[in-house]
Parts: C-alpha cells; sequence; structure tokens
C-alpha cells in the first residue's frame, strides 16, 4: 500500500518538475550555460526545456560564413553527460562529442553559409536508479565580434 | 497505522489539487519527429527511424544582434536614417506591434551599438524599453540595464552584453510563460529589419560580387525556418487559432515568392579541419544567384512589408 502510494506521488512530483521545467531552465541558461559561451558573445536567443533520460531534441538553425561561432549544450547536474551531433544537409556529422569526451562546447566557422541540424540527447545514466532523471538542457550559441 | 495513512492521504490529496491547477495554467508543448519537415533534411535517415518519438524541436532564427553583427560583416556602413523614427514609439499599442517593433528596434540598437554610436544606442534601448513595458516584460530591461548602458556605452563588448542578456530575458520570459508566439513575432520583426536595412544599403549598386547581396539572398534559408516557428505556433496552447500569426504567415507570402527565385545551392562538406586553437573550419561552398530583377523584387516586398510592420 504505501509502495502505491509512493508510486503516485512520485509521479505528481516528476509532473510538477516538468510543468515548472521551463522557469528553472531560465536561470540554468543564464547563469550557468551562458558562462561556457565566454569570450563569445551570446546571441541572445534562448533555447532550453526540461529533458528525461533518454529523451532527444533537435534545433535548426543558419549559419553564416565569416562569423566564428561558439555552440554550447549544458545538461543541468542531475542529468548524465549531454550527448550533441552537428550534421549538415547532406548528413555528414560535423561534430560529434561523444568523440571529444563529451565536451560541451564547439568553436567553429563556415567558408560557405548553410542550415545545420544540432542533435542533442540526454543518454539513460548507467548508475543503478529506480527512477530516470529530468533536468534543462540548454543549447547556446555565442559568436565573435569581426572589428 | 490508520492515522499516518490518513495524514499521508491528504498531503497526496493536497500535491493532487495544486498540480491540477498549475496544469491549467501551463503546459509543455512538444512537436512529435513526423511534423519535422526542413526540406534538406527529408529523407529515409536516421532521424525519422523513431517516427513516434516525441521531440522537442527548436527553430531559431538570427538574434537581433547576430543580424546585426551579419550585415555588418558583409561591409554595411551605419546609415541612422534607415532606423525606425523614435518618434513612433507611442503609435503602438496592440501586441503584434508592440513585438514586431520590440524586434526592430533591437535590431537597430544593436546595429547602432555595433557602429559606436553611443546617443543613438540609449535612444533605441529606450525604444525597446517602452515595446516590452507594452508587452508586460519591463523586467527585460529595467532601470538598472538602462544605467549598466549609460555608465558602459564606450566599451563595445559590454554594451552588447547588455543587449544580449535583454534579449535573453525578453524571449526567456515570453517561452515560459506560454507566449511563444510573441516571441516569434518578435524575432520575425528583428529579422526583417535586418533585411531592410540591408536591402536599402544595397540600392541600386550592382549586385555582382556584392557582399551584402549574398548575405540578403542567404536568408533565403532562414526564411525557411521563419515558416517553421511560425507554423509551429499557429495553435494557441488552448487550441484556438492564433489569428495574429496566421496573418503574419500571410503578409510574408510575398516574401516567400520573392525567395522562391532565389537559387541557393550548398555543395556537401569537403572536410572540417580543427586548428590550433580547436576552432574547427567547415569547407564547402554556397552559391547564390538571383536576375538584377527578382532581387529588385526582393528589395520591394522587404520595403513594403517593413512599412507596414513599422505603421
Amino acid at each position: 500500500m504505501r509502495r502505491t502510494y509512493h508510486l503516485i506521488a512520485l509521479v505528481f512530483v516528476l509532473a510538477f518538475i516538468s510543468l515548472n521545467g521551463s522557469a528553472q531552465c531560465k536561470g540554468f541558461a543564464k547563469k550557468i550555460c551562458k558562462l561556457e559561451l565566454i569570450p563569445y558573445i551570446h546571441d541572445g536567443n534562448y533555447h532550453a526545456a526540461i529533458l528525461t533520460e533518454g529523451e532527444e531534441a533537435e534545433l535548426y538553425k543558419t549559419f553564416y560564413s565569416g562569423q566564428n561561432y561558439r555552440l554550447a549544450v549544458c545538461g543541468s547536474d542531475a542529468l548524465p553527460d549531454i550527448e550533441f551531433k552537428v550534421i549538415d544537409a547532406y548528413k555528414n556529422v560535423l561534430f560529434d562529442n561523444t568523440e571529444h569526451e563529451n565536451i560541451r562546447i564547439w568553436d567553429f566557422q563556415l567558408d560557405a553559409s548553410q542550415q545545420l541540424k544540432i542533435t542533442v540527447k540526454v543518454p539513460v545514466s548507467t548508475t543503478q536508479s529506480e527512477y530516470p532523471a529530468s533536468g534543462c538542457v540548454a543549447i547556446m550559441f555565442g559568436f565573435k565580434d569581426n572589428p | 497505522m490508520t492515522k499516518k495513512i490518513s495524514l499521508y492521504s491528504s498531503f497526496l490529496f493536497l500535491v493532487v489539487v495544486l498540480l491540477i491547477g498549475l496544469s491549467a495554467c501551463k503546459s509543455e508543448r512538444k512537436k512529435v519527429s513526423q511534423d519535422v519537415n526542413i526540406e534538406d533534411f527529408i529523407s529515409e535517415d536516421d532521424i525519422f527511424d523513431d517516427i513516434d518519438k516525441a521531440k522537442k524541436i527548436f527553430y531559431s532564427l538570427p538574434s537581433p544582434l547576430e543580424t546585426a553583427m551579419i550585415i555588418k560583416s558583409a561591409g554595411a556602413e551605419f546609415d541612422e536614417e534607415l532606423l525606425n523614427s523614435l518618434d513612433n514609439v507611442t503609435e503602438y499599442t496592440t501586441n503584434r506591434a508592440l513585438a514586431l517593433n520590440l524586434g526592430i528596434y533591437t535590431t537597430d540598437l544593436s546595429f547602432a551599438s555595433l557602429f559606436d554610436q553611443t546617443q543613438a544606442s540609449i535612444h533605441y534601448m529606450t525604444a525597446s524599453q517602452k515595446m516590452a513595458e507594452g508587452l508586460d516584460i519591463s523586467d527585460a530591461i529595467d532601470k538598472e540595464t538602462m544605467s549598466r548602458l549609460e555608465s558602459n556605452l564606450q566599451n563595445r563588448d559590454i554594451v552588447m552584453d547588455i543587449i544580449s542578456e535583454t534579449f535573453l530575458n525578453s524571449s526567456s520570459y515570453l517561452k515560459e510563460n506560454e507566449r511563444q508566439d510573441i516571441a516569434a513575432i518578435v524575432l520575425v520583426g528583428g529579422w526583417i529589419e535586418g533585411l531592410y536595412i540591408a536591402t536599402q544599403l544595397v540600392g541600386d549598386k550592382n549586385i555582382e560580387n556584392n557582399k551584402l547581396v549574398d548575405r540578403i539572398l542567404e536568408q533565403k534559408l532562414s526564411f525557411n525556418i521563419v515558416q517553421r516557428m511560425l507554423d509551429d505556433n499557429k495553435e494557441k496552447p488552448t487550441g484556438e487559432i492564433n489569428d495574429e500569426i496566421v496573418q503574419l504567415i500571410s503578409d510574408l507570402q510575398p516574401l516567400k515568392d520573392a525567395f522562391d527565385k532565389v537559387l541557393v545551392e550548398t555543395t556537401e562538406t569537403q572536410s572540417a579541419v580543427t586548428n590550433e586553437s580547436n576552432v574547427t573550419t567547415i569547407k564547402s561552398q554556397t552559391t547564390v544567384s538571383v536576375t538584377p530583377e527578382d532581387f529588385k523584387q526582393i528589395q520591394l516586398v522587404i520595403d513594403n512589408l517593413r512599412t507596414s510592420f513599422i505603421q
């Protein structure tokens, strides 16, 4: 009986986190993830959401030649290291952070303007846990002022 | 034991009531990957392997700051005459007009600050503040922001950081409060202002080997994202049709028609080279082409759109 109550309570607590997740993510994006962009200047756009282990997100953006970009993909402490890939229109994987010790940032520039896709995945944690972890994931872009 | 269970039940009941109340106010919207339709990415690809799996999809348009940076790096010069008149500030009262002109004034502010136009920067920050107040997001640009701006006018990096932060404040506030539609309209306003400034600066100049023209034509790529971002917001969280978004999609149709005549081709990435500073250069080539007549049409459509936005 008690186990049932625990389960119900947990379901509602998870729902509560989900409903209020975006509010928490604003602070996370602004105070934690944005710092990863230094010395690049954040473009000002906000892309963040609550994700749970096993969930994925995608972002589409056009990048322009001659600009210096930094991409930062961050997850809150409750989550395992976030995995991300940058993919071009021909499905070429241009960067995969799992091949770089799950680094949170990638600095790049383009010879030619093009649209890219960033795929983000919260891997399933290898540690034993009764319930999947949820937390904020933010995708942020910075650039440099070219005088 | 019975008393303990009773207390526990009461606690759970309270949590349930609280959560049901909250869920009526907020809901996280997610898109199913089946809806993703970016032209270049369509195929039997791994992306669609988990077609029934819900994914969060983000469409990212250039922010006002990035738009201004793109124009500047293409060789643009500052012309204050091109910016939206500050006299218009009091004319904007509807959500649509306030949102469009928050984007427009923020792009003007970014443009002015990138060219170290200190007085114009203050004036356009004030104009942006008025638009934000009208949209009930006055915290995005508060008195502290204004005084920080005034104290650091000679330091372009800090000024850009302030602009970036105010835009992050307003966009995050809107998105967190189920006003993604307004956030999308702000972005469209800022993006069109950048296109307006760029097309006006080109004027009657030769479009051959003109970097600014290439930048304008490359915006066809971002127009795809505009369309999908607006489509995503055609329906309000309550399920009602969002008339403002539907109207904006209709307003942008002539621009779609004009961009349809532009050819933008990108070759497959030949290599991605990482230098000693850990900066990767993605090597490929993009070809953009348009006839002079079709470019004139783009200029005309953008002029008309921008005129309608600032009225």
